[in-house]
């Protein structure tokens, strides 16, 4: 156990990724590109805090620079491209869905469900202090994936890809406090990287297409 | 020996300096190719020094004895293995001499050639031949399937020199799905060899290890099977042979003399090391070697009777290889089933005939298919039926692709008869055995040879006598000229080899037998190596003798009389007249037999072989014209039923593409769960 471990602390970090969760759940349910951008940036905030606090628990300096740098990275910065994506293509109208919302959930009630049986044994062998936690981490991983899978539009898909990273982070974090800070700051230079040239395709595929609609691709596969 | 070679330490050094060499040679004619003015076309020279080199040190390797040696390249913990021992050498001597030749020809062949591709041609034509070399080197499976998939890619480059054409591509396609399929039969062979070892380790792909490794019958005779596929497909064995006729044609003519002299050979080459050493003569049972025999048969009597319907030069000469890898496989299909039935000395005459074999056929078919390339080159016309008096323009040319033509006929005092005759002999050995499916099928093999060898020699009485004599029947495109000088010189040197390999064989029997008793642990009788330079003695002096310098001296000897007799005694007169002058009023070119037309007997008794389209003009015709196609009848019965359920399977894969992103990701995300629950379960 480390220096600063106390109940409170893991508590609140229970409580965050709670949060968490929930808020892969709200961006299962949205309905509007803005709010999924708002809930993304709110996923990251919870997820900063929660390193935050870990770190503090642990002891491990390392985690103090990641927290602030997720913070930095998905609270400010990326939803600050998004949105501006979002505000010159004039695509903040309504997401159309494959799947209607009331199945979405009830699918990812199932794959929540599922996280947990399957983190069950890999919280035993974890020895941090938020072990309990895994689970949620996956959920997010999953759920984000469900949510690309689910949406019509372009844009909803890099913000699934993004959010599938923050249940990565966390996962990552309370197994084993964090992966390599070079890993880490790797997968956030990718994260990164990608959202960037997500956002020039966006411009392309609208010139070509004139709709960021997915339905468009398909006439992209070989006859 | 310390030194058998200057400045290199042991014939291994020597043949690892080529490679080395010969990729510098590519690199820097590629560099060179962007300069200006620089005559690239001599990068040849160079070239064929290496040649040479080779060639020599695998002569000094013929009694060197087995040196091995692991380079500091390949992966880590999977070093790359080299060896060089007798088999290996002899044909590193075959791989020297014949790019010797060839490199010497490219120089004149080249003239006027584009730079640019020039430089891109020299390049894979230097690395093809690294390659080649490296393959024959390889000491374990690891380097061997590495060189012989770069030896089928810069091959393949090579033939598709002349991209510009729809037909070059489709052919050099076809050659790169079979090379495929043949490696992947290779893997598994090697797979199960090394599958063999007791002790595993990273060490279990070198050859030492699969030699030394125990397999079970079932297991030996698939890896057997895999190798006859694997190597059969670039050797061009029934029914993996339809690449060969497109591909050959489709390269420039010295890339087909390489690559029909020595690439086709480097297959051979697996085959004797896989059967013969590494699954090891204790393994094969008769019934292996009595069924190579007869795809051999099967291959070498279908390669000459669709030789014989050709009319293109550069396909009849690759139909050709197709019969002479079969000649080659009888020899080595006989050798197995007289070893397999406890007959080490015809199985030993058996494998040296089709070594022996094997480096005839890569001299005089390397000199052919030069030829072929100075015809094209000097008169822009592949198709015989078009061709005509050549032996008037080019008459240096016609004397050496004479010389090709009577080896590949069989006709002594040259190369061709004497590893026939050799086959033939031990063929004849059959009485030793005493079961009833094996005399019936060696005594067909028998006469299969004798068949080939006489339809051989009537295909290249229809090449020489149409091409070279007569006249042309059509008007030429522009003006004819004799080959240029370095294209003579190459093709001379081959004819050289010719004549010496078919006048002195005993010399090349002796270090045969000497392979042999390295690879087998049998050698040739001792009769046979007692018996002196002038005589060829296979077994015994009683039962079959021939002394080919004798007969040399002979034929020399009445043709000089003869000469001289009638520049002497008849009339010294020299007269020229028309061809063709036989007392008619009107003649013209087309009076001429064609090459289809001279074929038409053959094609009549053979007609249930050919797949044939014929268009026969009408009686009242002012100017007749007659076609005819001959199709291979394996495309419609093989080929076009397995590419139908590859289009099949395929399409059924392509149900998998709907284009649609987010079914895409849920295949995906069906995967990762299925994944996950595997974790979970387990």
């Amino acid at each position: 156990m480390s220096p600063h471990a106390s109940n409170l602390g893991i508590e609140m970090v229970n409580l965050l990724g709670a949060f968490l969760l929930l808020l892969a759940f709200a961006m299962l349910a949205a309905r509007r590109t803005l709010s999924l951008i708002r809930f993304f940036a709110m996923q990251g905030f919870f997820l900063s805090a929660s390193i935050f606090i870990v770190a503090f628990l642990s002891g491990e300096t390392n985690l103090y620079y990641s927290a602030l740098f997720t913070f930095a990275l998905k609270v400010i910065l990326l939803p600050y491209i998004l949105k501006e994506l979002t505000l010159r293509l004039d695509i903040q109208r309504d997401i159309e869905t494959l799947v209607n919302v009331p199945v979405t959930m009830i699918l990812g009630i199932g794959i929540v469900v599922f996280s947990f049986s399957l983190a069950a044994p890999i919280s035993e062998a974890a020895s941090t202090v938020t072990r309990s936690l895994i689970g949620v981490g996956l959920a997010c991983v999953l759920l984000s994936f469900l949510a690309m899978i689910t949406r019509k539009k372009a844009m909803t898909q890099i913000i699934g890809f993004l959010a599938m990273e923050n249940g990565l982070l966390f996962s990552a974090t309370n197994a084993t406090y964090g992966m390599p800070m070079v890993v880490e700051l790797g997968i956030a230079l990718d994260v990164l990287i990608g959202s960037i040239i997500f956002g020039i395709f966006f411009f392309q595929i609208r010139e070509t297409f004139e709709s960021l609609d997915l339905k468009f691709f398909e006439k992209l596969k070989e006859e | 020996m310390s030194y058998p070679l200057p400045f290199f330490s042991s014939p291994l050094d020597a043949s690892l300096f080529v490679v080395v060499f010969w990729s510098a040679v590519g690199g820097l004619s590629l560099f060179f190719s962007r300069v200006r003015l620089f005559p690239l076309r001599w990068m040849f020279l160079p070239g064929a020094l290496g040649g040479a080199l080779l060639a020599f040190s695998g002569y000094r390797g013929l009694d060197f004895g087995l040196e091995s040696r692991t380079l500091p390249l390949g992966l880590p913990d999977l070093p790359f293995h080299v060896r060089e021992d007798g088999l290996s050498a002899f044909f590193l001597l075959l791989l020297g001499a014949v790019s010797f030749g060839v490199s010497v020809f490219s120089a004149g062949y080249f003239k006027g050639q584009d730079r640019f591709s020039l430089g891109r041609l020299l390049l894979e034509f230097h690395l093809f031949q690294a390659s080649m070399t490296c393959v024959l080197l390889a000491g374990d499976a690891y380097f061997f399937l590495l060189a012989w998939e770069s030896m089928a890619l810069t091959s393949y480059f090579l033939v598709v020199t002349d991209h510009g054409d729809e037909s070059v591509r489709r052919a050099g396609f076809l050659y790169l799905l079979l090379a495929h399929i043949g490696t992947l039969a290779l893997f598994l062979a090697f797979g199960i060899l090394a599958g063999g070892s007791h002790v595993s380790g990273f060490d279990q792909y070198t050859f030492d290890r699969m030699r030394s490794g125990h397999l079970s019958t079932f297991a030996q005779a698939c890896a057997f099977f895999l190798a006859f596929l694997g190597f059969g497909a670039k050797a061009g064995i029934l029914p993996l042979h339809v690449w060969l006729p497109d591909a050959h044609p489709a390269a420039p003519s010295p890339v087909s003399a390489l690559m029909s002299g020595v690439m086709l050979k480097t297959a051979i080459y697996g085959m004797v090391r896989v059967w013969f050493d590494l699954i090891g003569l204790h393994g094969i049972a008769w019934e292996w070697g009595a069924a190579v025999l007869l795809v051999g048969m099967i291959t070498s009597l279908f390669g000459v009777l669709y030789a014989l319907m050709q009319h293109d030069l550069k396909r009849l000469l690759a139909y050709h290889s197709i019969e002479n890898i079969g000649i080659i496989v009888i020899g080595l299909g006989l050798s197995l089933v007289f070893f397999g039935t406890g007959h080490p000395v015809p199985g030993v005459l058996g494998l040296v005939a089709a070594l022996y074999h094997t480096l005839n056929h890569a001299i005089f078919k390397g000199l052919l298919f030069l030829g072929a390339g100075s015809i094209l080159h000097a008169t822009g016309e592949r198709d015989l039926n078009r061709m005509g008096g050549l032996m008037r323009v080019m008459p240096q040319t016609a004397v050496l692709f004479l010389t090709g033509a009577l080896a590949i006929s069989a006709i002594p005092p040259l190369n061709g008869f004497v590893s026939e005759w050799l086959t033939f002999q031990t063929a004849l050995s059959v009485s030793t055995l005493d079961i009833g499916v094996l005399r019936s099928l060696i005594a067909l093999s028998a006469a299969v040879l004798a068949l080939a060898g006489a339809l051989t020699a009537m295909c290249f009485v229809k090449v020489f006598g149409i091409g070279f004599l007569g006249v042309r029947r059509t008007a030429p495109d522009k003006p004819t000229h004799e080959a240029t000088l370095p294209e003579r010189m190459g093709m001379l040197w081959l004819g050289i080899g010719c004549l010496v390999l078919g006048v002195l064989p005993v010399a090349v029997l002796n270090r045969l037998g000497d392979v042999s008793l390295a690879l087998t642990g049998q050698g040739l009788p001792a009769e046979s190596k007692a018996s002196g330079w002038l005589w060829l003695v296979p077994e015994s002096a009683r039962k079959a003798s021939y002394s080919p310098f004798i007969f040399f001296v002979v034929v020399l000897g009445s043709i000089a009389l003869t000469f001289l007799a009638i520049r002497l005694l008849f009339n010294s007169r020299i007269r020229r007249a028309p061809s063709w002058n036989c007392g008619y009023p009107v003649r013209n070119p087309r009076m001429q037999d064609t090459a289809d037309a001279f074929s038409q007997p053959i094609r009549h008794f053979f007609a249930p072989v050919y797949l044939m389209k014929r268009q026969l003009p009408s009686p009242e015709d002012e100017k007749p014209h007659f076609h005819v196609t001959i199709g291979d009848r394996h495309w419609n019965a093989l080929y076009l039923p397995v590419l139908k359920i590859v289009g099949f399977l395929s399409a059924l894969a392509g149900k998998l593409q709907t284009g649609r992103i987010s079914v895409y990701l849920l295949y995906s995300f069906l995967t990762l769960l299925f994944l996950l629950f595997l974790v979970k379960a387990s």
